[in-house]
């Protein structure tokens, strides 16, 4: 924003290459304290409402989350110093909050204690993110191990079949006390596959196969290996009734297609293969079944004398909060009663920071993604652009599909909040996400004498966020 | 692919777009019809977050707060539920207000405007204002007379300080204990229950929401209208009026059971209660006339609150002469409440002067500055002073030579009116009986306080130990058109017996 005008365009060959970009890590540092900071006035707040004294744990609460994000921050000082300043900062803000809510609400359950646990899988997520940004060194390694991370995977997301269901859903294992959604890792490993399948032949996929009027659709040859992985874990998530994450694969499957051939006609075929998954599932699955009557009728439980039911008082929270919200501490969501710590975080935040607050927090995760897609814009290599926008893309149909869903928007589907939510598998996934999109950003900003011909070389940071509607 | 990049991309903005719209949608527009939707806690949990405010009598509070550690954190308490229950009323978390529990709900919650002088920071800080304070101007002892009196018969007691409209003791019987009803517990369940279908009905707040027929009380008003309207000058000129009344007459006929009542005098026909007077006077003011003077003690009257509601009284104006002269002895349609009788002997205390009664005297904050007084009401002439005069004496009349003389109080003026009325309108089960008095010390120009008294079954009083009765002369509603009453001998001379005593007993603890 601030560099547009060093991005002139047509520069002439003989003027010597912009000066690199500042490594900006100064300013990471300060939003890092910023981010810290106000995760700790938020502590305070609920501790002051709920039992009107300044909570014990507020000092080590402080000092641990500003240690996590101090050691995120060293890693990428020393090991990714052009990575983008914003995506860290904003990682840590929106973990912070998470751990605030989540003892928020944990006062509200005292023989049910969640945060602590949170805050030791936020320790593994920081020492995860730690090790990806020190470990690996160029993205593109991934690259090579696209089958590996394929087959990955899915024996992660198969994993759970082996263990008892839970809530109506098989997606969890459990180690020594810990549950863990194995199926949160996948995402990644799923995507970097995407990323690199689609990056290999993506010439292919996009200037073969056959017109069907303004549509020209791939070739079965081309298209079978991709289609097989993207059925065979879809089926693996409806055996285990994960109909979020399954939304979320497809999401992104889709996105990444049309960013790799530029046809519409991925879309197109998206959108079908979509209506009539979501038409199927609808009517033959009663657990989803129920899911959309209770979206299309979220008070009828009351009408029928039963009380009001989950998503009906997550609708109260969010109305009871308004513009401004009644303050932390001082909301009711805790009605919500199962999964208010999970699935219905954000019931209490927009309870008790209001429209206000929720508007202020759907823009960090914009803000996020955004950055993802910057990265991806600014990068010169077509496996490490498709890795972007997959990474990006994951945490913004996450939010989507749970705000939404917890909103009334579309109906519910049980999926974390990134970072907010309780759920340990999520916040780690989420840590390396951010990791490896700090990763590629740190390529896509550094100077690359070596391939001067490309624009992406220099200080010439990509676009923001285009204009709807170009 | 950087084109595409830039479609993904606007494409997730439309999808944050669509979240915020949808965020505002929720939380704003569809924000009040979900808050206010009934199955919604939030509004409910607001209200007992914090200690109510309290109701004061004599600058005590009868109420008070517990905190149950629940989710509706705060219960009410009542130092002395079953005797002030006609006044305070319950506050139950789950069977809602009543009384001054729910006509003062918004200041004891501290909802009401009045209590902040700035109610819009409050509505940006979400600031819950403490509860404020109810001041009553019910007098302790009185209302302990009126309840002890009461004891275990049913029925109400209702005095008024004449000149202010104070009401002084609002007492119901049989009564229950707000209390049982506060929490939201199973034991609040099973007394709301216990008490709604006790055939009782302790819950009726008698004095105020229970209108009976007044029978020959009502014949102070039927008095006042015919020394108003002219219809009689002399009180003690003989009344044209035959015994019975009238002679040939079908629709209604009216005897009395005591003698000496045709053609008496107003004074002789009032102390003796000699219905076919008041019937035949009833027949000459005419409907128009009756109505008028009923209208002008409150009858017929709209939304009195005191400020708990109290339910209209009733006179009617489209009737023959017939019903006239049912009406004019307190029967037919004529009903009222014991507050309304009480307000008929204000109103002759006082000169002829009505002042509306009300039980607050003012509301406080929570710190006990008072945010609203209720000192000025506007004040009506029920009906002339002279009239006004004549009728002190022939109330004083009643109480030292009538069916009164129970109501008597040594070293005070004390005037009174019985009556009886019959249960329904076949004339079965024991008549309620009536006593409406007044008393003022010899040495003061001001009466200090006009008691109404009815008891709905009197007979209880041969149980009670402590009202030995002496019958006396009979005297007790007749009607040619019913069967004789087969109980008529055991009410015979109720009013006085089972009411005037605990007039008395009001009277003397106003007095002190």
């Amino acid at each position: 924003m601030t560099a547009t005008a060093t991005a002139a365009p047509a520069r002439p060959a003989d003027t010597p290459p912009p000066p690199p970009c500042p490594p900006r890590r100064g300013i990471e540092l300060a939003l890092l304290v910023a981010a810290v900071l106000i995760s700790v006035c938020g502590y305070l707040a609920v501790g002051l409402a709920k039992t009107h004294a300044v909570p014990g744990g507020a000092a080590g609460y402080g000092a641990g989350l500003g240690g996590l994000a101090l050691l995120a921050h060293l890693a990428i000082r020393f090991r990714a110093p052009y990575a983008d300043p914003l995506l860290l900062p904003i990682a840590v803000l929106l973990n912070g909050l998470g751990l605030v809510l989540i003892y928020r609400l944990d006062l509200e359950t005292p023989g049910d204690l969640a945060a602590p646990i949170q805050l030791i899988w936020s320790t593994v997520g920081v020492a995860l993110f730690t090790a990806v940004v020190v470990l690996l060194r160029d993205h593109r390694m991934l690259q090579r191990y696209a089958y590996v991370c394929a087959a990955l995977a899915l024996l992660l997301m198969a994993a759970p079949i082996l263990f008892p269901a839970l809530n109506g859903a098989r997606i969890w294992i459990r180690v020594a006390g810990f549950s863990i959604q194995p199926g949160e890792f996948a995402k990644i490993l799923i995507t970097v596959f995407f990323a690199a399948y689609l990056a290999a032949n993506r010439g292919a996929l996009a200037h073969t196969g056959r017109t069907m009027g303004p549509l020209r659709l791939p070739t079965g040859r081309l298209l079978g290996p991709i289609v097989a992985i993207w059925l065979l874990s879809v089926a693996v998530l409806v055996l285990e009734r994960d109909l979020g994450t399954s939304l979320l694969f497809f999401g992104v499957f889709v996105v990444l297609l049309y960013v790799a051939t530029g046809r519409t006609g991925w879309i197109a075929v998206g959108l079908l293969l979509a209506g009539a998954g979501a038409a199927a599932v609808g009517t033959l699955e009663p657990h989803v079944h129920s899911r959309v009557q209770d979206w299309l009728h979220p008070f009828a439980g009351i009408a029928a004398g039963e009380g009001p039911g989950q998503l009906a008082q997550s609708l109260f929270a969010f109305a009871g909060g308004g513009m401004l919200g009644t303050g932390l501490g001082q909301g009711h969501s805790y009605l919500i009663g199962f999964a208010m710590k999970s699935d219905f975080i954000l019931a209490t935040f927009g309870e008790e920071l209001g429209l206000a607050g929720l508007t202020a927090l759907f823009t960090l995760y914009a803000l996020l993604v955004a950055r993802g897609y910057r990265a991806a814009l600014a990068l010169g290599d077509p496996f490490g652009s498709l890795l972007a926008v997959g990474l990006a893309t994951l945490p913004a149909i996450q939010v989507f599909v749970i705000a939404g869903g917890v909103m009334g928007l579309i109906p519910l589907t049980g999926m974390a909040m990134p970072f907010l939510a309780q759920g340990g598998s999520s916040v780690v996934t989420n840590w390396i996400i951010i990791a490896l999109l700090l990763r590629i950003s740190d390529r896509a900003h550094a100077p690359r004498p070596e391939v001067s011909d490309l624009p992406a070389t220099g200080c010439r940071p990509g676009p923001v966020l285009p204009e709807a509607g170009r | 692919m950087i084109r595409c990049i830039r479609h993904t991309a606007a494409f997730t903005l439309l999808l944050l777009v669509a979240l915020l719209v949808n965020a505002a949608r929720v939380q704003l527009f569809a924000a009040d019809e979900y808050t206010g939707n009934a199955a919604n806690r939030r509004t409910v949990m607001a209200r007992y977050a914090q200690p109510r405010g309290a109701v004061l009598v004599a600058g005590r509070p009868v109420t008070g707060s517990r905190d149950s550690g629940g989710r509706l954190r705060y219960e009410r308490t009542y130092t002395e539920g079953p005797l002030y229950a006609p006044v305070t009323g319950y506050s139950s978390q789950e069977f809602g207000t009543s009384q001054i529990e729910r006509a003062e709900d918004g200041i004891l919650s501290g909802t009401d405007e009045r209590l902040t002088t700035f109610a819009w920071w409050d509505e940006l800080a979400r600031a819950h204002r403490p509860g404020g304070n109810v001041v009553t101007t019910i007098r302790p002892d009185t209302q302990r007379a009126a309840f002890d009196g009461l004891g275990p018969r049913k029925g109400a007691v209702v005095a008024i300080e004449p000149r202010t409209g104070r009401i002084l003791a609002l007492a119901s019987t049989p009564s229950y204990d707000p209390g049982e009803l506060s929490g939201n517990g199973p034991s609040a369940g099973a007394a709301w229950l216990r008490l709604n279908n006790d055939a009782d009905r302790p819950l009726l707040n008698r004095a105020i929401r229970q209108t009976y027929p007044p029978g020959s009380a009502f014949e102070v008003v039927t008095a006042a209208a015919a020394l108003d309207s002219g219809l009689v000058t002399d009180i003690d000129a003989p009344a044209d009026a035959p015994d019975p009344y009238p002679p040939g007459g079908a629709g209604g006929r009216f005897g009395n059971p005591s003698t000496g009542c045709a053609h008496a005098t107003l004074r002789a026909a009032f102390l003796a209660s000699c219905d076919t007077v008041f019937a035949r006077l009833g027949a000459g003011i005419g409907a128009r006339g009756m109505a008028d003077a009923a209208r002008g003690f409150g009858f017929d009257g709209r939304g009195l609150r005191i400020p708990s509601p109290v339910v209209p009284s009733t006179f009617g104006t489209r009737m023959a002469p017939a019903q006239v002269a049912q009406s004019a002895i307190g029967r037919y349609r004529t009903t009222a409440t014991p507050l309304q009788m009480a307000m008929v002997a204000a109103a002759v205390a006082n000169d002829g002067t009505l002042t509306p009664p009300r039980l607050v005297d003012r509301v406080t904050d929570a710190d006990g500055t008072t945010v609203f007084s209720s000192s000025h009401r506007r004040a009506r002439q029920a009906m002339g002073p002279a009239t006004a005069q004549r009728l002190q004496e022939m109330m004083v009349d009643v109480v030292a030579h009538g069916s009164g003389r129970q109501a008597a109080i040594e070293g005070v003026t004390v005037g009174g009116k019985g009556g009886t009325a019959p249960y329904d309108p076949h004339n079965e089960g024991t008549p309620y009986a009536w006593f409406l008095s007044w008393a003022r010390a010899k040495d003061r120009m001001q009466p200090a306080v006009a008691v109404a008294v009815v008891v709905e079954d009197p007979e209880n009083v041969v149980a009670n130990p402590e009202n030995p009765e002496n019958p006396e002369n009979t005297e007790g509603p007749e009607n040619p058109e019913e069967p004789e009453n087969p109980e008529g001998t055991a009410t015979v001379r109720a009013d006085s017996d089972g009411a005037a005593p605990i007039a008395r007993a009001v009277m003397r603890a106003a007095l002190d």
